[in-house]
């Protein structure tokens, strides 16, 4: 016999409006070793929480239901409240009638008779419950970044600051992303190099910040506290620890590569550091356009050196990092807007995309900072399109966020530095932000002409050979236009790398429809994961600008802190055992476990399972022919219980 | 009164039940005949859970777990996959009619596919009427 009490909660209207919640508690009474039932307004508030302390004290409940919210809400708010009241965590059970009753239906007689079959089923259930000893586990107080953007700067200072130890793995050569390739940054005009320079340099001196530069992820074991990361570390073909940047080397390299740092406008050495202010200053030779990997001739670079840094052998080496937690930022990509052919790219010399166009701006960029086509003249006129292939269903749903505000600040200055007319074609001016309705309001004062309307389709001008067309709906006049200028800028879709999916699944987690990676909870946990211990901050979450990445990166910072800050932790006890007595010794769960936690021990010749390892999937416990296997919290008695009472409703 | 069915469904923890979490959070709605029991991954998901639902009186039986691939586990819901069709198979072989027994992968974003799914599905299984092949009668 079990002692259950029932705390039925009606959170505000939320679950009260569709539930009748007094009827839910009414039948509970009568349901078997219910001892308590009560409802409340909200289960969660202080007061609710106090209510169910006294009442595990006042009726000696051993058994606790909240029929309230998912547990993926508030299961560990309540699992605290009955390890505050003596009571073994694994006691409670929720029954969720908000997320999965009462927000998906507007008939209050279904919604009460789903809710009491679900309440019945936790009845049930909740009898064969047994308390469970958590595994307290040793947390490995350093912590990993992946990816140098702003994010990941951000987030790696603040933590490498409070002392912690900091891998930085970055798959680029250098760390910076796409902040270093920008010019000014919107609102305020700011130089990006100005404000983000000394963070790169202050990533490079930390002596709490390893920097792993041309490396990636390429295994990750273990779990939230322990995890256990393989990072490829690329080859180079310079030693860097030999080497002391005086890039002698680059100026005597015959190779051509093109530029991905100029986004294709220009040609590089094969030998080259991607930017003047790059962090690391070292280079790297690119085997592609290398003359001696190509031809087996040159090695021009290796006389050069005086360091003898120079290592044409050297190969991809596989570095072992042990730490507690992990935060992604690996930012974006942007859509490639060639299979967009009513634009032009790729086919128009005239058109660009927004990244070329900031690096044409850059005075370290490819022209020096001056605004020139690709024949080396001065646009006259150019046309600013908006929105090419976001908010758009036949491609992405979702608004990219700072492409109004980035073709402000082209407009901007284009005006600065060319004496053009400048058009932008938007469907709606987003400025949100801090400062932005200011800036638009800025712009428009600079003679900068909108029309609103999506460009529809660039093409080349019949009369005047080598400028462009634009077309567009003036969806204000209502009438049809088509405008001559020399120069189109695209500002393409911000959507997720194109390694996303792989990073995903390297570390277990789900993406949006979108692809970008996907948070614990919309609101409430915009920076956590559904992997225990994971952490996301900047533009791999979801498209925004500066200001909000960085924020963002401070936060997970701080979230990671929580994991790493604490000696110990607590781990799910929900994890599998083998009963000895009933193993056949078949070795089914060895054999399909994901994580080789079963063992088949020889001497006693039955397998084991090891604790440390086990993840609680279940999995083993559906294959064991025998049920030797007991999968705890969720044992075959379990869920058959719990089954049997919602088909009573 | 119009047939009401009741439908089991068991959802992994990390697809389905959270999608079907965000059919709520974003307020879609559908047909309340599902009754969810969650377990943390469809591979946990044990043949003998099917029968006994029928058995119990489900009308129909509604699985869902991440896309193959995409499992929490690696490689869990591949091992569910299989079994799950060889359980199907083994239904309709024991006279059970094909459209009331279903797997669905569902992914934690995917709520808008949960309410439909569960839509189409309670509407094919009120078509299809009581369920009384396996139904062990009190
Ligand atoms: C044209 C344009 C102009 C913009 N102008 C402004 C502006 O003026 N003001 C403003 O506030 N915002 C602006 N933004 C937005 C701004 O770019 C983003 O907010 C910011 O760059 C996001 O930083 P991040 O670190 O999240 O991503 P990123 O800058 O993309 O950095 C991600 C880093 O991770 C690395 N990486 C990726 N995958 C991996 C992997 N698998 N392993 C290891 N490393 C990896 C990348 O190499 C990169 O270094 C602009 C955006 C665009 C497209
Ligand atoms: S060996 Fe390759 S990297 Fe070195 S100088 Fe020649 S082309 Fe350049
Ligand atoms: S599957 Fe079951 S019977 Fe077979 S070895 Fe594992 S525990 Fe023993
Ligand atoms: S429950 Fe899953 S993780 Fe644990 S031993 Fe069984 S198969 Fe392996």
């Amino acid at each position: 016999m079990s002692r259950i009490g029932v705390f039925v909660c009606h959170c505000g209207l939320n679950i009260a409006k569709t539930v009748r919640v007094s009827e839910l508690a009414e039948l509970a009474a009568t349901l078997p070793d219910v001892v308590v039932a009560k409802d409340y307004k909200f289960m969660c508030s202080t007061p609710g929480q106090e209510m169910i302390v006294n009442d595990i004290k006042q009726h000696k409940l051993d058994r606790i239901i909240v029929t309230a919210c998912s547990p993926l809400m508030h299961e560990q708010t309540f699992r605290k409240v009955l390890a505050a009241s003596g009571l073994n965590q694994y006691l409670l059970t929720i029954v969720n009638i908000r997320e999965q009753v009462s927000w998906v239906t507007h008939d209050i007689e279904e919604g009460t008779t789903k809710a009491k079959a679900l309440l019945n089923g936790a009845v049930y259930r909740a009898r064969l419950l047994a308390p469970l000893t958590s595994r307290v586990i040793d947390v490995n107080p350093n912590v990993m970044v992946v990816g140098g953007g702003i994010a990941g700067i951000q987030a790696a200072l603040e933590l490498a600051n409070t002392g912690k130890k900091v891998y930085l793995v970055e798959k680029n050569s250098t760390i910076g992303g796409h902040m270093a390739q920008f010019d000014k940054t919107f609102p305020t005009l700011d130089c990006s190099a100005c404000i983000l320079t000394p963070k790169m340099d202050a990533v490079l001196q930390h002596k709490n910040i390893t920097m792993m530069t041309s490396c990636e992820v390429s295994e990750v074991k273990g779990f939230v506290g322990n995890f256990d990361i393989t990072v490829r570390q690329k080859a180079r073909y310079v030693d860097h620890s030999k080497c002391n940047a005086c890039l002698a080397c680059t100026e005597k390299c015959p190779g051509k590569g093109i530029s991905e740092w100029d986004e294709g406008l220009v040609k590089r050495k094969a030998i080259y550091i991607p930017f003047p202010q790059a962090v690391p200053q070292k280079p790297i030779i690119d085997k592609e356009s290398c003359t001696f990997f190509k031809k087996g001739k040159c090695r021009l670079c290796e006389k050069a050196c005086e360091q003898k840094a120079i290592d044409f052998e050297q190969q991809d080496t596989f570095v072992q990092v042990k730490v507690g937690a992990v935060i992604l930022a690996t930012g974006f990509d942007l859509m490639d807007t060639k299979p967009l052919v009513q634009y032009g790219y790729g086919k128009y010399p005239g058109v660009y995309n927004a990244l070329e166009v900031e690096r044409l701006f850059n005075s370290a960029g490819p022209t020096g900072g001056k605004v020139t086509l690709r024949d080396g003249s001065e646009p006259k006129s150019i046309a600013l399109l908006h929105c090419i292939g976001s908010r758009d269903k036949n491609n992405h749903e979702h608004c990219s966020r700072v492409c109004c505000m980035y073709s402000l600040k082209f407009a901007h200055l284009f005006k600065e530095k060319t004496s053009a007319d400048v058009y932008q074609f938007y469907i709606d001016m987003r400025a949100a932000g801090k400062g932005y309705e200011e800036f638009y309001n800025r712009i428009i004062e600079e003679d900068v002409k909108f029309i609103r309307g999506k460009g529809a389709r660039v093409t080349q001008s019949a009369d005047e050979p080598g400028r462009l067309v634009v077309e567009a709906e003036d969806t204000i006049t209502g009438k049809f236009i088509k405008l001559p200028v020399d120069m189109v800028v695209l500002s393409p879709a911000i959507v997720p790398r194109a390694d996303s999916k792989d990073v995903a699944r390297l570390f277990n987690l789900s993406t949006d429809k979108q692809g970008f990676f996907m948070e614990r909870h919309p609101k409430l946990a915009p920076l956590s994961t559904m992997s225990e211990g994971i952490f996301i901050a900047g533009v791999c979450q979801s498209p925004k600008d500066i200001p909000d990445t960085v924020a963002q990166a401070y936060g997970a910072a701080a979230e990671a802190l929580t994991i790493v800050v604490k000696d110990k932790m607590e781990l799910e006890a929900t994890t599998a055992m083998v009963n000895p007595a009933s193993c056949c010794g078949c070795q089914n769960c060895v054999r399909v476990c994901p994580y080789g936690a079963p063992g088949f021990n020889e001497t006693k010749r039955v397998s084991e399972i090891n604790e440390a390892l086990c993840k609680g999937c279940g999995l083993c416990a559906s294959v064991c022919p025998t049920s030797a296997i007991i999968a705890r919290h969720f044992t075959n008695d379990q869920v058959l219980a719990e089954m049997e009472g919602l088909m009573e409703f | 009164m119009s047939f009401e069915p009741k439908i089991l469904g068991i959802a992994c923890n990390w697809c389905t039940y959270t999608g079907a979490d965000l059919a709520g959070t974003t307020r879609l709605q559908y047909p309340q005949n599902l009754r969810v029991v969650r377990v943390m991954c469809s591979s946990r998901i044990n043949p003998s859970f099917i029968f006994r639902a029928f058995q119990l009186g489900a009308d129909g039986v509604l699985i869902g777990g991440c896309h193959p691939g995409d499992c929490h586990y690696n490689t869990g819901n591949l091992y569910a996959r299989r079994r799950l069709a060889v359980t199907k198979k083994i239904l309709e072989f024991s006279g059970l009619e094909p459209g009331r027994f279903r797997v669905e992968w569902i992914s934690a974003s995917e709520g808008n596919k949960f309410s439909e799914v569960v839509t189409e599905f309670t509407a094919q299984i009120k078509s299809l009427g009581p369920q009384t092949k396996f139904k062990i009668s009190q």
